[in-house]
């Protein structure tokens, strides 16, 4: 499994101790097929990066954000070509094999440090919240969007956000769809840390060089301790989301976010 | 509490600063998608601006429709 990676979506190489993994694809990182895939390839890469490190950084290269959730267009475009029986196995598919990535990140044992600025939303709020610790740029923003297509976030954020936050805070990010600021986010518990614009990946790493000064297996054993995977939680999720999948409001909404031309196609 | 006006200008004087328009060729009442030639993630970007600047919270259903820097300036003055 490569060292270092160079893909069309992600990349990573080990700097100062720590794995730094970015996200790299245009427009602002939505995962489709082809991140999955890197994220996979990542995902197996891990066992043998640990070894050799005690931090990782998720951060993004893309300067709109960290990233803007699920690839809605691939999504569309996919259930469009087959029949829906075909199109909702496709989905639950795809959902147990993000869930198997983010479930092995969320695990792994090093401390994770998601460094964000910019749109930080559905699926992209999903994979930042596995990381131990969340740095924001002061322009960050966080959102659940999925309730104008007619879901629910698919990528484990319900679960892991009841595990790390308030119920008060989950249902106004979820129920309302609104996003929040960094200071916002930092207020309700979900951001450790709030930076000047441009400063996250910098602080994310001056975070890490701290993290090397502790014992690895010291640091491994809290982390076990305080941060469990809530695995019933989040099949429960994989099947509401495909329950609600099968629904017509979903093709609706889909249909108008892919082919929308709102001046604001981004608010709930 | 500032006034209204004040707010209305301080929210012109960001726009202008942030997107680099001059002040002089913003008015109240434009559409601000078009006078900053802007998109929607640049308004996002413009309303986390505001709401850091102001220290207000803008829910973005309050914002949905909302074109014009005046419109804009009352949903904060509404909140400060």
């Amino acid at each position: 499994m490569p060292v270092n990676f160079e893909g069309k979506a992600i990349s990573w190489s080990i700097r100062d101790s720590a794995i730094e993994l970015a996200l790299r694809r245009q427009p602002c990182n939505e995962i489709g097929s082809t991140s999955l895939t890197e994220l996979e390839i990542f995902a197996d890469s891990l066992d043998e990066l640990t070894a050799r490190t005690h931090a990782l950084i998720i951060y993004s290269e893309i300067p709109a954000g960290f990233c803007a959730g699920a690839d809605l267009r691939e999504l569309y475009e996919r259930s469009q070509a087959m029949g829906k029986a075909a199109a909702a196995s496709g989905v639950r598919e795809f959902l147990e094999r993000i869930h198997r990535v983010l479930n092995t990140i969320d695990a792994v044992p090093l401390t994770t440090i998601a460094a964000v600025h910019g749109v930080t939303f559905g699926g992209g709020l999903e994979l930042a919240l596995v990381c131990d610790l969340i740095i924001a740029d002061k322009m960050a923003r966080f959102c659940f969007p999925e309730l104008r297509l007619g879901l629910v976030p698919g990528f484990g954020g319900i679960p892991r956000l009841k595990r790390d936050l308030g119920n008060g805070v989950i249902r106004d990010l979820l129920l309302t769809g609104r996003s929040f600021n960094a200071t916002k986010a930092q207020n309700t518990g979900l951001v450790s840390q709030v930076v000047a614009e441009g400063e996250a990946l910098r602080v994310a790493r001056s975070t890490a060089a701290q993290l090397s000064k502790f014992d690895k297996q010291t640091s491994v054993a809290a982390k076990k301790f305080i941060k469990p995977i809530p695995y019933e939680e989040l099949r429960q999720e994989i099947d509401i989301f495909c329950e609600l999948f099968m629904q017509p409001a979903v093709e609706q909404g889909l249909r108008k976010f892919v082919e929308s031309t709102e001046a604001q196609p981004y608010l709930p | 509490m500032q006034t209204m006006d004040q707010t209305l200008e301080e929210v012109l004087k960001l726009a202008s600063t942030h997107f680099k328009v001059p002040r002089e060729k913003l008015a109240a009442d434009d559409d601000f998608f078009k006078t900053l030639g802007i998109d929607s993630l640049q308004a996002l970007d413009l309303l986390t601006r505001l709401e850091n600047h102001f220290r207000v919270e803008l829910p973005d259903y309050e914002l949905q429709g909302v074109s014009d820097f005046r419109t804009l300036a009352s949903r904060i003055q509404a909140r400060l």
